[in-house]
């Protein structure tokens, strides 16, 4: 453990999580395409002094209810100039899309957030998906985890394939760059081969933070070898103590500090003042649901039960932290922030101040060496 | 590095008499009566990664900061200009099959950062250069409809074609397209991207709480097969406050100013010019014409380039001191080895040019430029005679000449005048200008000749609408598939 916090961080996707959520009447159904609301949650985010929002995506439509949704990384563009500490993590999809379009995009938020970017990397695994580019038809499970790993492994080369002092203005010799610090990449992979290097210098945090859901052996793997972040949904301590444990051996077989690694449990949050309140407020949205609510830790209850919860899990060593998914929005998101944070902060368990101004800052993560510097 | 040109007549050589130099006398008494006032669209373009932009001059800041996007962004912003642009190349560039190193390079992506500018703009258009050719549409439209909407209405997408395999090389798909299937893919594209786009009805996103409706049936359904998509199912970006972002194109062949012509809403043009731009002006407006549309929906922007002096002497000493900043001794040997098609190294820039002819054997050692052209002894020739011409100039002399961009050179009046008698004239409905610093290069402009233009009443005081449609005064997009034959011409 690097810090005596917990990392938290918190999804923003539509109304919330819970399928009837934009039904609530706390929830702004009618704002959701507005740049507005997503500014407004950012910041409460940042008011709570959290590590990071997360931002959901996909080439789809939602899980959820609502069958619209924004580029999430042209969303955390948007949120960069109107925040000025907190982390920004939005999906960008591996199946369908290029590489080199990706690296460009999540550095460039690097760029404009001045070092908050980070990236969740998810494959696009549904026939429909497969039907809005109408070039491949939709792979297996494993196929989609290899090239999610390709993809991710020359994302990152990408972002080294500009040393940091690439840029010499040297006027005597009238030399802009220096070509020897650029880097093709080559990578010729079983789905892509890639030249390189890139058009845009190397991002601020050098490497952006790499984001990764763990949903079996496979994406473990991926994880615990290209990712800073990983994303677990495990149904309790335990279950996430050994995940954390094998990353971590996993990672060390790979050469990797397994410091470097943060894990994160998923947790989708109904929170009230009140036990029966949560629990009211909670039958209100499924009654309303005419879809199964999704799988899932899940937290109905008081911040204190739930500060009580999370610091079980911290404190017993299964996770470095969480990333909370208020079941609807703004309003659990509210009371995270206002409620939840402060708890965790008597506690010694929340920060009472950004003490970094980037997202690795936050997370206790050094700047990565560059792959291919020679000194 | 500049880009070698084909010959031009002496005449339009940089400092031989034209009708942009301020030293002939304008034949255009500003307000005389008959002629109705035509208002100006105005664009600043990013300073681009060629020898234009001048990275060697003290004043040059970063090219990648977010700090220099949000200066000239917010300078072109206080202009009340129609829109900020942004270029792409998706490749660095080279030279004898190296990175080239003299030229400003590494770009950020251009949808990304014009998202962060909409957080810190209120009324500016944003518009990115984006290719057909590396994208797919369901991806690339609805990363510019989320623009359109973070931003409230201001979204341009200018569409461009890469033919070749080499920039292919960043990408999955390679090389695969013949050059002659660039445009018809680019119809494709565009087609495609309108589908989705028309895809929600206005008032499709019905949020209805009580009811349960979210949105109307049907929203996002789309279905379009070309030759080169087939594609269907469902867009998530409801329909975006413009209707339809703006669509700008850039290519110059019969291909592409046919295809300009018919889909786009403005066409961003090499030829600033007031001869040449009176020419491809005529050219596109008939074109529109013929395709059954109004020439009001088609605006012509050329790019160019401002050069102020307090005295049209203080402007031209001013003009030729940016032209030798942006042409140094390293790059005037790298642009005749273009032509040459050889190492040129030994040579000596402010010697003569080379007594031997060019190579011909068609290959270029420089890759990643938008153009290059010409018959290469054809070049040398012309060079020569101008060197000689002009009392034996040097090697980077003769560069200096060639390769300059320098549209409108004088005092802040004087290029208020001539940017009024282009649009006056059908030259052009307005200009992209691209300045040669990065991020003050349009200060000057901003804060001396746009207050000219706002003053004649040829350029906006103030903003008048909040989309960029509204701002090129464009007529609200027709839904996909309507004829266009009910139109004047
Ligand atoms: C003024 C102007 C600006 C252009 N900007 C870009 C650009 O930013 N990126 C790019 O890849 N191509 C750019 N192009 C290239 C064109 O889109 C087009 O691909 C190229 O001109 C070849 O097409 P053509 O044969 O129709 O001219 C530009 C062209 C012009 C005339």
């Amino acid at each position: 453990m690097t810090t005596g916090h917990l990392h938290l961080g918190v999804a923003l996707d539509g109304a919330g999580r819970h399928p009837a959520a934009w039904r609530s009447p706390h929830a702004r159904p009618a704002e959701l395409f507005d740049p507005r609301y997503w500014v407004e949650l950012a910041r409460t985010a940042e008011r709570g002094l959290l590590d990071f929002v997360r931002l959901d995506d996909s080439l789809g439509s939602p899980s959820t209810r609502i069958p619209g949704r924004l580029d999430a990384v042209s969303v955390a563009a948007r949120l960069a100039p109107a925040t000025g500490s907190i982390g920004l993590i939005p999906t960008a999809t591996t199946t369908h899309t290029e590489p080199f379009h990706v690296s460009t995009s999540i550095a460039t938020l690097d760029h404009v957030s001045r070092g908050r970017a980070g990236w969740w990397p998810q494959p696009s695994r549904t026939a429909a998906e497969a039907r809005h580019f109408g070039r491949k038809p939709v792979a297996s499970a494993g196929e989609l985890s290899d090239e999610q790993a390709e993809f991710v492994d020359v994302v990152g080369r990408l972002w080294d394939s500009w040393e940091d002092d690439a840029i010499i203005r040297d006027v005597a010799t009238s030399r802009f760059l220096d070509r020897k610090k650029l880097h093709y990449v080559d990578f010729e992979g079983t789905y892509f081969d890639v030249r390189g290097p890139s058009i845009t210098p190397r991002p601020p945090q050098g490497r952006p933070v790499i984001a990764i859901t763990v949903d079996g052996p496979d994406t473990l793997e991926i994880a615990a070898r290209f990712a800073d972040v990983l994303f677990v949904d495990a149904s309790g301590p335990d279950e996430a103590r050994r995940l954390r444990e094998r990353a971590h051996a996993i990672a060390e077989g790979n050469g990797r500090d397994p410091g470097e690694l943060r894990v994160l449990a998923e947790i989708t949050v109904y929170l009230a003042a009140t036990d029966s309140d949560a629990r009211r407020e909670r039958g209100l949205l499924d009654a309303r649901s005419d879809v199964p609510v999704p799988n899932g830790l899940s937290f109905t209850g008081t911040p204190e039960a739930l500060a009580d919860r999370l610091a079980g899990w911290y404190v017993g060593g299964a996770v470095d932290g969480f990333t909370l998914i208020p079941g609807v929005l703004p309003y659990d998101l509210d009371r995270i922030v206002e409620d939840l944070v402060p708890i965790l902060r008597e506690r010694g368990l929340a920060r009472a101040a950004y003490t970094a101004d980037t997202l690795r800052g936050h997370l206790g993560l050094p700047l990565p060496a560059n792959r291919y510097a020679r000194t | 590095m500049p880009q070698p040109n084909s010959p031009r007549p002496n005449n339009s050589q940089p400092n031989s008499p034209q009708p942009n130099s301020p030293h002939t006398k304008s034949p255009y008494r500003p307000r005389s009566p008959g002629h109705p006032t035509r208002r100006i669209h105005l664009a600043a373009h990013f300073p681009g990664v060629n020898s234009t932009t001048v990275w060697s001059d003290p004043r040059s800041g970063s090219q990648i900061d977010f700090d220099s996007f949000e200066h000239l962004a917010r300078t072109a912003e206080r202009g009340r200009f129609d829109f900020f642009f942004l270029a792409e190349g998706q490749r660095l560039r080279e030279h004898h099959g190296r990175i080239f190193e003299l030229d400003v390079a590494g770009r950020p992506d251009a949808l990304t950062v014009l998202a962060a500018l909409a957080a810190i703009t209120d009324r500016i258009g944003l518009a990115a250069t984006a290719t057909a050719t590396y994208n797919e549409p369901y991806e690339l439209a609805r990363k510019i409809a989320s623009l359109d909407h973070l931003s409230a209405g201001r979204a341009a997408w200018n569409v461009v074609t890469s033919p070749d395999a080499w920039t292919g090389e960043n990408f999955r798909r390679g090389g695969f397209l013949p050059r002659e299937e660039r445009y018809e893919r680019a119809i494709e594209f565009v087609e495609a991207a309108r589908t989705l786009w028309d895809s929600w009805a206005p008032d499709a996103h019905v949020a209805d709480a009580e009811g349960g409706v979210f949105a109307a049936p049907g929203a996002g359904r789309f279905d379009y097969h070309g030759r080169h998509f087939a594609i269907d199912g469902r867009f998530t970006v409801p329909r975006g406050p413009q209707g339809r972002p703006v669509l700008i194109q850039a290519g110059d062949s019969t291909d592409g100013r046919e295809f300009g012509a018919a889909h786009a809403d403005v066409i961003f043009s090499r030829h600033g010019e007031y001869e040449a731009g009176r020419a491809f002006y005529a050219d596109m407006k008939g074109r529109a014409a013929r395709h059954g549309r109004s020439p009001d929906e088609l605006k012509i922007l050329p790019a160019v380039t401002a050069v102020i002096g307090a005295t049209a002497e203080q402007a031209q000493e001013k003009a030729a001191w940016i032209r030798r900043q942006q042409v140094s001794p390293q790059n005037a040997i790298q642009f005749l080895e273009q032509v040459w098609g050889r190492d040129l190294s030994d040579l000596d820039p402010d010697g003569p040019l080379p007594d031997f002819d060019p190579i011909t054997d068609g290959t270029s050692i420089a890759r990643g430029r938008v153009r290059t052209g010409g018959d290469p002894l054809e070049l040398a020739r012309s060079w020569r005679e101008l060197a000689a011409a002009k009392g034996g100039l040097s090697l980077r002399e003769v560069v200096i000449e060639v390769a300059a961009r320098q549209t409108f050179i004088g005092t802040a009046e004087h290029v208020a005048d001539r940017m009024e008698v282009h649009v006056r004239d059908g030259a052009s409905d307005g200009f992209i200008l691209v300045p040669h610093l990065t991020p003050t290069g349009l200060d000057e402009f901003v804060d001396q000749v746009v207050p000219i233009l706002q003053e004649r009443g040829v350029f906006r005081s103030e903003y008048e609408g909040t989309t960029l449609r509204e701002h090129l005064h464009l007529p609200a997009p027709r839904p996909a598939g309507t004829h266009r034959t009910d139109v004047a011409v």
